[in-house]
Formats: structure tokens, C-alpha cells, sequence
């Protein structure tokens, strides 16, 4: 923990992320409008005291929007991210512990879906079923398990022959019992790093297809489907389209710097 | 060299097969059948199109049989035709009874995709080679600092927005270029040369929109894998052999720094061809990626099918070109030492 806090990465991500993620806890305590009250009275005006980033096309609040946005990004980041993490664990163990032809199975399968064009993979999949939050969090943990089976699979491949593990299975653990106290205790390094890491692809593809309108939908607010209506009003209201960009690429950069900077706290290899 | 090249040829046969059960299973996903109600929002979908897709996909028999059936004609480069878009064949032109010729949907909007790829590839290899390097060989001054910074950002900017921007700014603010579709009004009166620059003035901020965050990715890259090699001892040997340093860097470095590039192409690949969805489709390119957004909209499912099929093969010979290349460049491979 202290050293998390000593590399400058690190540090800077997990501030950039704590204040967002408490923007989006106290949402209804910090917004000074309800996100979804139309206000015809009041629409496009350019950001003052009373809107302090202006608002929508309907006379909506963008500020308070943004807020509510926060959550929907990071909800999508989180659940997306443990889907895959999920999948990518039990695949990867399997494919790690038992070898062979089993392994053979999960990793062709694995170089099947990276030969997909993973944003034409999950817009098919948005085309048959509904845009929803959920099937888009679904849809996202889908279809990008892939990095973390690699990446279990790999560390299993090097700690399987150790001795704490031949000598557990000798004393006859079972091999669940393996796997789950010896072998992924000693892999969670580089699997939190790349969960970190996926969170921000996580919310940049969920931004990605609420712009398209194919992801979150209105009048649920979120960072992707706000900048849609920046589009639309772009020659009148700059400010529909920076502040929710601003806010999908700090959020990133923040998840980005944090990953990169864990990584480089947990690589044994810096420590010295 | 022969026997991996077969060998690599023919590892695509079970590839193409996972690629057609995933792409086939996915159109089993819509709730009930494909063409109910609830399935299709396309207000077009009249009971007649939905009859020709329980025809096309023989939605009457048994799954496995539907899934045969349907490989027999991708085999066959049949990927039937559009529900919209005056129901043209989504892969290739076809003559009607009177001699009519229509294009293929595909066959007019991937050259669009392609070219716009290719030049960013281009651009993302010969701009990262040079960061990188110049990133590497001044590790942790403050121009090795600022590429590093331009990476994180890169990562992290939404390529819609920037495009957003870019419009505002280029197009909107001050006018300097065009922001959308891929010619100017009055384009077919201009002279060869004209017509060129033209297209080249719509390019510019697609292509630049869609290879930033490759930029960035390939920059960091190069930075590492120069950084890795300059440590080595054959870098050591030419420094004390007395060759000057430009020579070290750009000749012995340089190129094995660079020579894994060759496979991160392959492997960028599908992020190139999947995120010509955004920049095409807020720039109005009438590529690929647009003919994709179109369709999902329209649930155009014959497009759509289509689409990621071909854009799994392109993926699939993108990697085999990749390692081909990689293979024929690097000596040890090509003389059969490693692998």
C-alpha cells in the first residue's frame, strides 16, 4: 500500500478515480437538479452560476447529467470487467492446470474470438438483442475474457511445477483445493493489473455505443449519450461536447495510470 | 519455409469454421426467432422480408441443419442480399433478368475501409518509429517524458470526441477542412489532380482520428523494445568496435527493435477495422464500418452476417500476412532455426 502511494502512476490515477467515484456515490446529494427535469424555459444556455456547465437540448442540467453519467460508467467498467475477469479465471485455470487437449480447446477458442473485430462482435450482438445497460455490460464481459485466460493460463504454466504445489498435490489436495489456495493467490498480480487496464477499454467502449445510440438509453443519462446530443448541437453548444469527453478520457487516464502504476509496484523486478 | 507456410494455411481451415459457429450462434441470440416482432424494429421488415429470411436461413428446420446449410453458402461466397438498400447482394454485384448490374454492398464500401486503413498504418509506423526511438534513446529527459504523456492521453481519448473537436475546430470554427463524406459537391468536374487533393482533404481527419490511439500504442512499444535491445550485448560489441552512435542506433538497434512491429500489425488488425465504425460514422465515410452502424440500426441481418464473417477473414490473412512477413524478415525463422 505504501508504495502504491509512492509511485507517482499510481497515485495520480487513484485520486483522479476517488473523486469520480465519490461525483458519482453522492450524485443526488451534489447535483443541483433532478438530471431528468425538462425545462423548456431554459434550453442550450450556455454555462453560468445557475448551470454550472449549461444545458441540453431539452433544458436539461448538463452538470447534474454528468454526475448521474459517472455512475452508469463505472457500473459498466466494474461489471463488465467481472464478468470477463471471471470467465478468464475459471477458463484459465483450466487451461493452465490440465494441459493437453483441454487446453488445446480453450486456447483456439481464445485466438477465434481475438480474430473477431471485438466492436463488431458486440454491435451484432446489440442488433439481436436490446440496447440496455445490462445487455451492454453483458455484451462487453462477452467478449473480452480473452487477455485474462492468457494471462492465468501463462502464470499457472510457470507455478504449477514449484514445489508447494507438488508437494500439496502429493499430500493429496484435491485439485480445486490446488488451484484456488496455491496457484491463484500467487497469479493475482498480473490479473488485478489487467482488470484495472479493462475497466478503461470497459468505459470507453460503453461511451462509445451510448454515442452511436446504440448503448445506454435516454432519458438515462450517460457520458456517451450526452456528447450524441453535443453532436447534434455543435455549432450552438460547445459545452455538450467537452465536458462529457473530458470526463470519459480522465476517467480512463485514470484507470490507465493506475494499472500501469501497479503494475510497476507489484513487478518484483522494481522493488530493489 | 515452404512446409510452415502449409502448415500456416492450413491452421485457418478450423479458425474459419469457430469463426462461422460464433457469428452463427450470435444470430440464434435474438429472443424467440429472428424475424419476430421484437426482434426486428426495422419498420421495413415487412412480412414478406421476414418470410425470404425464414427462407434464406431455413429457420424451419432443425439447428444443425440451419447451420450446414448456412455454411454451404458462405462457402460459396453467398451472403444473399440486403433487407434495405433497395435489397442489393451484400457481397459482390449480380445482374438482374434486364442486365442490371448492382454492386455488391461490401464489394463498394471496403476499399473505402481499406484504403483508410492502410494509410493509417502508414502514418501509425512512421510517426511511432520515430517517437519511440527518439522516446528510447533520451530515456527519462523531458522529451522521452512528453511522448509518454501523448501515450497516456492517446490511450485515454475517446476517439468520437476528438473527432467531435476536430470537427468543430477544422470544420465548424474555421473551415479548413471538409467534415464529412468522402467527396465535394461538384467533385466530378474537377481535373485528376483536383479530384486527388480533394479526396486527400476529406481523409485527413478520419485517418488521423482512427490511428491516434495505435499512435500511442505503437509508440510505447518501439520505446520498450528499443530500450530492451540497446541493452544487449551485440549493441555493446558495435559501441566498442569504435562505430559511431547513429550508426549503433539506426543500423543494429533499430532494426531489432523493430522487427516484432511486423507482427502488432497482424495483431491491430481488428481494432483498426472495428473502430472504423465511430470515425466513419461521425465523418460519414461510406465504408465498412458505416455500412455496419447502418445496418445494425436497420437490422439488416444478411449485412450484418456478412460483415463480420468477411471482417473475421480480413483479420484471419491480416495475422498470416503478419507472420509470413515476419517469417520471411527475420533470418532465424526464415533459415528454419527457431520454429
Amino acid at each position: 500500500m505504501k508504495n502504491i502511494l509512492r509511485n507517482p502512476l499510481a497515485l495520480s490515477g487513484s485520486i483522479i478515480i476517488t473523486i469520480i467515484l465519490f461525483m458519482a456515490l453522492l450524485a443526488p446529494i451534489l447535483a443541483p437538479y433532478d438530471p431528468n427535469f425538462i425545462d423548456i424555459e431554459s434550453i442550450l444556455v450556455a454555462p453560468s452560476s445557475l448551470h454550472f456547465m449549461g444545458t441540453d437540448g431539452l433544458g436539461r442540467d448538463v452538470f447534474s447529467r454528468m454526475l448521474y453519467g459517472a455512475r452508469i460508467s463505472l457500473l459498466v467498467g466494474f461489471v463488465a470487467v467481472g464478468i470477463a475477469t471471471a470467465i478468464g479465471i475459471v477458463l484459465g485455470s483450466i487451461a493452465g492446470f490440465y494441459r493437453g487437449w483441454v487446453d488445446s480447446v480453450i486456447m483456439r477458442l481464445v485466438d477465434i474470438m481475438l480474430s473477431i473485430p471485438s466492436f463488431f462482435l458486440i454491435l451484432a450482438v446489440i442488433a439481436f438483442l436490446t440496447p440496455s445497460i445490462w445487455n451492454i455490460m453483458i455484451v462487453i464481459g462477452l467478449t473480452s475474457w480473452m487477455g485474462v485466460t492468457r494471462l492465468v493460463r501463462a502464470e499457472f504454466f510457470s507455478l504449477r511445477q514449484r514445489e508447494y504445489v507438488l508437494a500439496a498435490q502429493t499430500m493429496g489436495s484435491n485439485d480445486i483445493t490446488i488451484i484456488a489456495k496455491h496457484l491463484l493467490p500467487n497469479s493475482l498480480t498480473p490479473i488485478i493489473v489487467s482488470s484495472v487496464l479493462g475497466i478503461a477499454s470497459a468505459v470507453l467502449v460503453e461511451s462509445g455505443l451510448s454515442f452511436l445510440g446504440l448503448g445506454v438509453q435516454a432519458p438515462t443519462a450517460s457520458w456517451g449519450n450526452i456528447l450524441t446530443d453535443g453532436k447534434e448541437y455543435i455549432q450552438f453548444a460547445w459545452w455538450l461536447s467537452l465536458y462529457p469527453g473530458l470526463a470519459i478520457l480522465l476517467t480512463v487516464l485514470g484507470y490507465n495510470l493506475l494499472g500501469e502504476g501497479l503494475r510497476d509496484v507489484m513487478d518484483p523486478k522494481n522493488n530493489n | 519455409m515452404f512446409k510452415y507456410l502449409i502448415k500456416r494455411i492450413l491452421w485457418m481451415i478450423p479458425m474459419l469454421i469457430g469463426i462461422s459457429l460464433i457469428s452463427f450462434f450470435i444470430m440464434h441470440l435474438a429472443p424467440g426467432d429472428v424475424t419476430s416482432n421484437e426482434a426486428s424494429f426495422n419498420p421495413k421488415a415487412s412480412e414478406e422480408s421476414r418470410q425470404k429470411l425464414r427462407e434464406l436461413y431455413n429457420l424451419d428446420k432443425p439447428v444443425i441443419v440451419q447451420y450446414g446449410l448456412w455454411l454451404k453458402r458462405i462457402i460459396k461466397l453467398d451472403f444473399g442480399n440486403s433487407f434495405s438498400s433497395h435489397q442489393r447482394p451484400v457481397l459482390w454485384e449480380e445482374k438482374d433478368k434486364n442486365g442490371n448490374v448492382s454492386k455488391g454492398l461490401i464489394q463498394e464500401s471496403l476499399p473505402i475501409t481499406l484504403l483508410i486503413n492502410l494509410l493509417g498504418i502508414f502514418i501509425i509506423f512512421s510517426i511511432s518509429i520515430v517517437l519511440g526511438t527518439l522516446s528510447a534513446i533520451r530515456q527519462n529527459s523531458w522529451v522521452d517524458r512528453s511522448i509518454t504523456l501523448f501515450v497516456f492521453i492517446g490511450f485515454a481519448i475517446p476517439g468520437f470526441w476528438l473527432a467531435l473537436l476536430l470537427m468543430y475546430w477544422t470544420g465548424v470554427a474555421n473551415q479548413w477542412l471538409p467534415i464529412s463524406g468522402l467527396h465535394s459537391p461538384g467533385y466530378l468536374e474537377l481535373d485528376a489532380f483536383s479530384q486527388f487533393i480533394d479526396l486527400l482533404k476529406h481523409l485527413i481527419l478520419p485517418v488521423f482520428v482512427s490511428s491516434l490511439s495505435g499512435l500511442a500504442g505503437i509508440s510505447l512499444y518501439v520505446r520498450n523494445g528499443m530500450l530492451e535491445v540497446l541493452h544487449q550485448d551485440f549493441i555493446t560489441t558495435a559501441r566498442s568496435k569504435g562505430l559511431v552512435e547513429k550508426r549503433v542506433i539506426f543500423i543494429h538497434a533499430l532494426k531489432n527493435a523493430v522487427l516484432p512491429l511486423i507482427t502488432i500489425i497482424g495483431l491491430s488488425i481488428p481494432g483498426l477495422i472495428g473502430g472504423s465504425v465511430i470515425a466513419e460514422s461521425i465523418f460519414a465515410i461510406p465504408g465498412m464500418g458505416k455500412l455496419f452502424y447502418d445496418s445494425v440500426l436497420m437490422r439488416d441481418f444478411p449485412v450484418i452476417m456478412g460483415i463480420l464473417t468477411i471482417g473475421s477473414v480480413l483479420t484471419l490473412f491480416g495475422n498470416l500476412l503478419a507472420d509470413l512477413g515476419y517469417a520471411w524478415a527475420d533470418p532465424r525463422v526464415r533459415k528454419g532455426i527457431v520454429r
